[in-house]
């Protein structure tokens, strides 16, 4: 069965979710992730927003964080603060996957998504954080989106809008943020994980017919490659439901 | 109820007697829902300047005050409405040309700051953002905030915890209040004392209405006296913070309204293509904001049917068959 890239990003990053995790989702390719895990394979997996709503039923897909299809049907309609306490909450937030996007990503899974150039006098201004720098400071994992480009992945970020591991195995500790930090980097091209002693990012596979060095061509710093292997095509399953039940009139696919 | 207690107003006087040209302003919603976007038209409308604009992510209302020419300066978490403008168009302009002065705080740090002004404190803490440069970079240097009182004199500061590692924190971040001149928000229902209701989600509005010195409130249904108090659980915000009431049916539209309208999908893509071009924006603004002395004016120029169409289904709160493309 033949598909896009976007449809695979999607279904990868679905696939790291798993029953009983909390989901918060950012706007676009993220909520639709958050979707297709519900509908494929964790339907008990809740998903959550930082508007407020929690374990939304999605009839529709939202075309943004505060769309009103999200306030229908849910546990809780709240607000900003209870969503945020919920993240932050020690019972809770242990439960949350985050999944976030940027404009540019490090080695250590540092995003930013603010501004290319100096910040005051900015050549490229972005949206700027938003709720994701909540989510990467308090929830124990998450997983990120990105676009393969040597301008994306870079040494050092224009600014530092949500932490990663900040410099290094210690940063997250001296700086005083909680535990947790990036765990998966989707890409177009393959996907990416973190080394657990040296917190620094390493490919974990590639998508077929894409090599290591392809993917090592489209970033500013260098990954180790060794432990990749090809990713599993989407299942006819898997296309089926993320077309027909989460994004049928292909708002965002 | 007493007449004297009505703080019904017009809107045209509400904004003329409260949003004032460099007053400091914040409004309701988030992205694309319950923005008070017949306020923000009018404030346009009547030319005021120089405001320094409060926001988490109010997309549309804070993207169409700054291409209005209304807002000098602007402390936000998020300037983008979704799938429409994943960033504001207008405020990306703004800001790279330089017209505005822009300051980044998270979106969990602007609702702790507005909480904090409804609380009468001067910070709140929180671990968001320890090692970022949302700290390091500001965008008010030192030297400005010296020469305005309105201004704390710092962005955030960081802080040990003084309780010695209590709850496994051993730094927090404090963010400092806002108290706002003027909120304005669009809710659902409210009377003529300014109780109000809100329905779906509340975001941050409680915390911005009570954090400001004046309180303006747009609504779908002006109720009266004692309707809202028979079912007083669904309300939350009481009388006493209010200073303006107005009616305004559609007063959040183009953006929606939960359970009333959804947002207008081909209003908010005719938007976006026109923010990109400096002579097609003029043209925006003259035809559906000062071509239109009220909002009324603006919804029979978009004309009933796009209007109707996007009609809630009372049940789900939305427009169910809307064309979103």
């Amino acid at each position: 069965m033949d598909y896009t890239l976007r449809e695979l990003m999607t279904i990868c990053a679905a696939r790291e979710i798993k029953n009983g995790d909390i989901v918060f989702c950012g706007t676009g390719i993220s909520m639709l992730a958050a979707m297709a895990a519900k509908n494929i394979n964790a339907p008990d997996s809740v998903i959550f927003f930082e508007t407020g709503a929690i374990d939304s039923k999605l009839e529709d897909i939202p075309l943004a964080v505060a769309d009103p299809r999200i306030m229908y049907h849910t546990s809780a309609n709240g607000g900003l603060m209870e969503a945020f306490c919920t993240m932050q909450n020690p019972m809770s937030g242990a439960r949350i996957v985050g999944i976030l996007g940027a404009a540019q990503i490090d080695i250590y899974g540092n995003l930013n998504s603010t501004v290319i150039g100096e910040y005051t006098v900015p050549t490229v201004r972005f949206s700027g954080s938003g709720g994701a720098c909540d989510v990467a400071s308090f929830v124990s994992r998450s997983i990120i989106f990105m676009k393969m480009e040597k301008r994306k992945f870079k040494k050092k970020l224009d600014y530092l809008t949500s932490p990663g591991f900040l410099d290094g195995p210690e940063g997250r500790e001296k700086a005083g943020l909680p535990p947790g930090g990036p765990d998966k980097v989707i890409t177009d091209m393959g996907v990416m994980g973190f080394d657990p002693d040296t917190k620094q990012m390493f490919l974990t596979g590639c998508f077929p017919g894409i090599t290591p060095d392809q993917i090592l061509d489209n970033m500013e710093f260098e990954i180790r490659t060794d432990r990749a292997v090809e990713i599993s095509l989407p299942t006819e399953t898997e296309l089926t439901l993320l077309r027909e039940k989460c994004d049928p009139h292909g708002l965002i696919l | 109820m007493k007449p004297e207690d009505s703080k019904v107003m017009r809107l045209q006087d509400a904004v003329e007697k409260y949003v004032t040209d460099g007053c400091h302003l914040t409004i309701g919603g988030f992205t694309l829902n319950r923005n008070p976007m017949a306020a923000v038209y009018e404030i346009i409308r009547q030319k005021t300047k120089d405001l320094h604009v409060y926001a988490h992510s109010n997309g549309q209302g804070v993207d169409e005050l700054i291409g209005g020419g209304c807002v000098s300066h602007l402390e936000i978490a998020y300037g983008g409405t979704g799938k429409f403008m994943p960033t504001c168009i207008r405020f990306k302009n703004a800001v790279q040309e330089n017209t505005i002065t822009v300051e980044d705080y998270s979106n969990f740090q602007m609702t702790l700051r507005f909480l904090a002004g409804a609380m009468g404190i001067a910070f709140l803490p929180t671990r968001s953002s320890l090692g970022t440069d949302i700290i390091n970079k500001w965008g008010f240097p030192k030297e400005f905030r010296k020469q305005h009182d309105r201004i704390p004199n710092q962005k955030l500061v960081v802080m040990d915890n003084p309780f010695d590692g209590w709850c496994d924190t051993k730094k927090v971040v404090l963010v400092p209040a806002i108290t706002p001149d003027v909120t304005i928000i669009h809710v659902q229902m409210a009377d003529f004392r300014g109780n109000c209701r809100i329905e779906g989600l509340t975001f941050a509005d409680v915390e911005q209405a009570k954090a400001a010195k004046t309180l303006i409130i747009t609504c779908e249904e002006l109720l009266d006296d004692d309707y809202l108090k028979t079912d007083p659980d669904r309300n939350q915000i009481p009388f006493i913070h209010a200073d303006a009431v107005v009616k305004v049916p559609f007063g959040a539209y183009p953006t929606a309204c939960f359970k009333y309208y959804d947002y207008d999908a081909a209003y908010m893509n005719a938007y976006a293509r026109a923010a990109k071009d400096d002579d097609a924006y003029q043209q925006y603004l003259a035809a559906y904001i000062f071509d239109c002395p009220t909002h009324t004016h603006l919804l029979d120029k978009v004309g009933r049917g796009r209007v109707e169409s996007i009609l809630a289904d009372r049940n789900r709160g939305y427009a169910k068959n809307l064309d979103r493309k």
